[in-house]
Parts: C-alpha cells; structure tokens; sequence
C-alpha cells in the first residue's frame, strides 16, 4: 500500500470560540481545508455559518483557538499583517456589495488599482479578461443598479478574482437567485476553481447548490461543526441532523423554538 | 432610574470615544497615510468637493443674501431712531463675517451634506459594501471618509466666504434701496469696520464646524445598524448632532475668541 501524501490545510481551524453579547455563536470548531477542494458549509440561519466564513476572512477575531490561512494564525496577527493576507483571497457576498457608484468595470478594478502599480491599460486587459470567465464582456461601462441580481453576483466573482487569489470564500452564492440562474452561479463556482486551482469556502443553505458543487461538505448547528464529509457521505449519513436538513422536515431534532418554553408558559398561562 | 442613567452614560461615553477613534484614523489617513503610499484618491476628494461646495453655492448664497437683508431691516429700525442708519454697513458686515455666515452656512451643509454622507455611507454599510471593501484590504476610513473629510475642510470655509458676500450685498440691497445710502459710502463704512480678524475668526470657526459635519455623518453612516431604518435613524442622528455641535462649538469660540481678545 502506498503512503498517502501528506497536504498542508490551506485554511485549519484550531478550538475556534466566538461569542456575541454572551451567547456562544461559534463554539470549540475544528475544521480544516485542504488546497483546490471546493469545500461548502452548510446549515440554517442563525447556525453560525456566515460567523464561521467572517472568522475566516479575518473580518471577525475569535476569542479563543487560532484561524491559520497557509500557516498564519490570523487571529493573532497586526491589522497591517492581516491586510496581507486578504490580498490573497477574495470573497463575494450575498448581496453582492458592489460599490453602487462605480460601474462594473471600475468595481473589478478597484482592488487591482489599489494594491498593484500596473498601467492602466494592463488594467484594462485584466478587466476584460475577469469580466469574459464570469460572462459578462460588454457590460463594462453599466453601473451595478443596471443589471441583474444574477449578474451582479457574477461582477462581484470578476472582483473576488481580480488579483489571482488562491482562496475565494462565498457567502450565499445562490440565494435570491431562480434555479437557472443559481445553477449557472454553481457552474461557475466549479468551473472557477478547476481552470484557476482556487480553493472555494461556500456557505450556503440551498441544497441543490451543495450537492452540485461540494467535494467535501461541513454541517453546522448552535455553532459546533455536526459532520464533515463527501457529497456521498452526508446523502448518506445516519445523523438526524443532517437528514432533517438536507430533506427538509420540520420534525426532528433540528427545532425552531425555543425548547423548554411550551405555548402555554410562552404565553404566560 | 439608576441603571437607566447608568446606561445612558455608559451609552454616551462609547459614542464619544468612537468619534475620537474615527477622528485619529481621519488625521493618520490624511497626514501620514500619503507618506505610506496609501493616499485617498484625488479624484474621490475632487468629486467630494463638487458635491460639497460647488452644488451648495445656490442655497448657501440664498440663505445668507436673505440674513443680510433682514439683519439690515432689523437694525435699521433701531438706528434709524437714533439718525445712525450708516452703520447698518458696518453691522451687517461685522455680524455676518464673524457670526451669521459660518454658522448658517454651516447649518446649510450639515443639513445637505452631512445627511448625505450618513445616507451614503449607511446603506454602503447595511448592504455589505464597507465590508466588501475591508476583505479587499482597503480601508474605508481611507477610501470614504478621508475624501468627505477634505472636501468639506476645504470648501466649507470658501462657501462661508461667499456667504459673507452675499450677506453684504443682501445689507447693501437694505441701506441702498431703503435707507438711500449711495453706494460709495455704503462700501466705504463696510470696509473701515470690518477688520480682517473679523473674516479669519469666521473662518477658523467654519474649519471647525466642517470637521464637526464630516467627523458625525462620517461616524453615524459607518455605525449605521438594522437596514433600511437603521439608514433612517443614522442620518437624522448626524444632522441632530451636527446642529447641536455647531452651536456649541460657536459659543465656546466666540467666547474664546472675545476673551482672548482676538
């Protein structure tokens, strides 16, 4: 038998612990990303999943544990420290958050003009180059609030790839989207990270979306990690959780109330 | 009642120190950031200046054409009695450069731009954009606020210039029309009055208040929570505080600048 090689984690979480106003949201999480995997976290709203991504991208610091991106703890290190390391991913949102007073080609350029010094006809080039992977040559000129919902997570796509990055986290790629659009959003997700080897951190809750683009997928719950796994693993897994969400029951054990409170106490009976 | 008033306090204090916070990351941003490489972009400021300055220049002129007819009106009432009708000039310059222009001047602003800036920068805010721009390593403090702050530094004592002159011309149009003082004289008594320490205390005062408009709409649209009310809510809080400031920060001037004899 051959001796499995041993990769790096390009993203590790180590005894991770966030709280919000005393409420534990993201509690002791181990979890580690490997580089080029398309990795997708998924759970319901209020699970702490977007909490985890921010943890990732830096924009929030634990308390407790360490977040290493290629081997820098980035809960540790100077704001000018971490500036440097975000250089190196991209990150879209869910509402795309394109800066409605620049149009699309000067929001793809905007993080290339600020850290890089190239002309700006290199610029141009890498403009029109990002806009062509995500679909979108000719629309350079438009301003955000003169396209689609679609179209604008795709421009938001150009920008988390303007500066060649080796991560790129999404948060909720697909959601307000129609199935078709979603897909072609999914498409592109994969597609993205074959042609330019890019790590992808998807959070998400649109189950179509997870299947179709995860090779590995992590469910989270009240802020701890429930199960990791392949596509294959979690349709398959025993876990109730994981079964409630993935077929969408309202019965088990995932519940939506608050668990000791009864209709009568609720109300004060 | 106590842990209200604590809370209140605690409330304000957190408030306070975020201004000053905001405040030192403006100053570092504009003064030392450029020798760092990470300079705002002229282009923002000169649109920022655009906005603030060149599309305030009707208001401010109108508001401050009108001040000067009525405080002319006013005291004419008065001097007239006392056969003093020519010093309506000298009064209405004085008031105006030193007082009335740079505060109302600055009301106007705060009203227009402050709220602007809390809007714009509020719902960049609840719709992730500030966000956006701090996972791309790009300062927002630098790329949004340091443009506002300039603009407004700039070209709010330049308006509070103009107003002086229309509050002039608004007295001239009073004690020419009125009071029938011929022009000649009416300039004449205006400039043997009005000492240059008049225009540059006004003015000093008008560098602090566009500090004051930049510094709460910058903060408010920067800590706007909660959506499309919270945006609401934001930018009525920056020009409620702006006013309060601007008045405030005037009495502690004009006090400073009377006592100091200056």
């Amino acid at each position: 038998m051959s001796e499995a090689v041993k990769i790096d984690p390009i993203i590790s979480l180590r005894n991770v612990s966030k709280s919000f106003q005393g409420n534990k949201i993201i509690d002791n999480v181990n979890l580690d990303i490997y580089p080029g995997e398309t990795f997708v976290i998924m759970g319901c709203s209020g699970s702490g999943k977007s909490t985890l991504l921010r943890l990732m991208t830096g924009a929030l610091r634990p308390e407790e544990g360490s977040v290493l991106i290629k081997g820098k703890d980035i809960a540790s290190i100077s704001e000018a420290q971490l500036d440097e390391v975000k250089k190196g991913f991209g990150m879209t949102f869910q509402y795309s958050a394109l800066l409605d007073s620049l149009s699309v080609e000067d929001n793809v350029a905007l993080p290339i003009k600020e850290h890089t010094k190239l002309a700006d006809e290199i610029i141009d080039i890498i403009i029109k180059m990002k806009l062509a992977l995500v679909g979108l040559r000719g629309y350079e000129k438009y301003l955000p609030s003169q396209i689609s919902g679609g179209m604008r997570k795709r421009v938001g796509l150009a920008r988390a790839i303007a500066l060649d990055p080796d991560i790129v986290f999404y948060d909720e790629p697909t959601s307000g989207l129609d199935p078709v659009v979603g897909g072609v959003i999914d498409h592109l997700i994969k597609d993205l990270s074959v042609k330019l080897c890019i790590t992808s951190v998807v959070v998400t809750h649109d189950m179509q979306s997870v299947f179709a683009i995860g090779d590995r997928i992590a469910m989270v719950h009240k802020g701890k990690i429930v199960e990791v796994g392949t596509p294959d693993e979690i349709r398959n897994s025993k876990n109730p959780y994981i079964q409630q969400f993935i077929n969408g029951k309202p019965e088990g054990p995932i519940d939506f109330f608050k668990e000791d409170i009864g209709i009568i106490q609720a109300l004060g009976l | 009642m106590i842990n209200a008033l604590g809370k209140f306090v605690i409330d304000y204090l957190k408030w306070v120190k975020g201004v000053v916070i905001l405040f030192m990351d403006i100053l570092y941003w504009t003064f030392i950031g450029p020798f760092k490489g990470k300079a705002a972009h002229r282009e923002a400021i000169f649109y920022q200046m655009s906005f603030v300055g060149v599309r305030s220049i009707i208001i401010v002129f109108f508001v401050d054409i009108f001040t000067g007819i009525v405080i002319a009106m006013q005291t004419a009432y008065q001097f007239e009695k006392m056969g003093a009708g020519i010093y309506v000039a000298a009064l209405v310059a004085i008031a105006l450069c030193r007082e009335l222009s740079p505060v109302l001047t600055a009301l106007v602003v705060a009203g227009r731009v402050g709220s602007a800036i809390a809007a714009e920068l509020g719902t960049m805010k609840v719709s992730e954009q500030i966000e956006a721009l701090d996972t791309m390593a790009i300062n927002p403090v630098r790329f949004l606020a340091v443009p506002r702050f300039l603009a407004l530094l700039l070209m709010l004592p330049c308006l509070t210039i103009l107003g002086d002159i229309a509050g002039i011309i608004g007295g001239y149009i009073v004690g020419n029309g009125t009071l029938h003082i011929n022009t000649d004289l009416y300039f004449q008594t205006t400039f043997k009055y009005l000492k240059c320490k008049d225009i540059y205390t006004g003015l000093i005062k008008s560098g602090v208040f566009a500090v004051i408009i930049a510094l709460i709409g910058c903060f408010e649209g920067l800590n706007t929570r909660g959506g499309a009310e919270g945006v609401g809510r934001g930018t009525t809080r920056s020009v409620v505080i702006s006013f309060i400031l601007i008045i405030l920060a005037d009495c502690i001037l004009t006090a400073f600048f009377y006592f100091s004899k200056v």
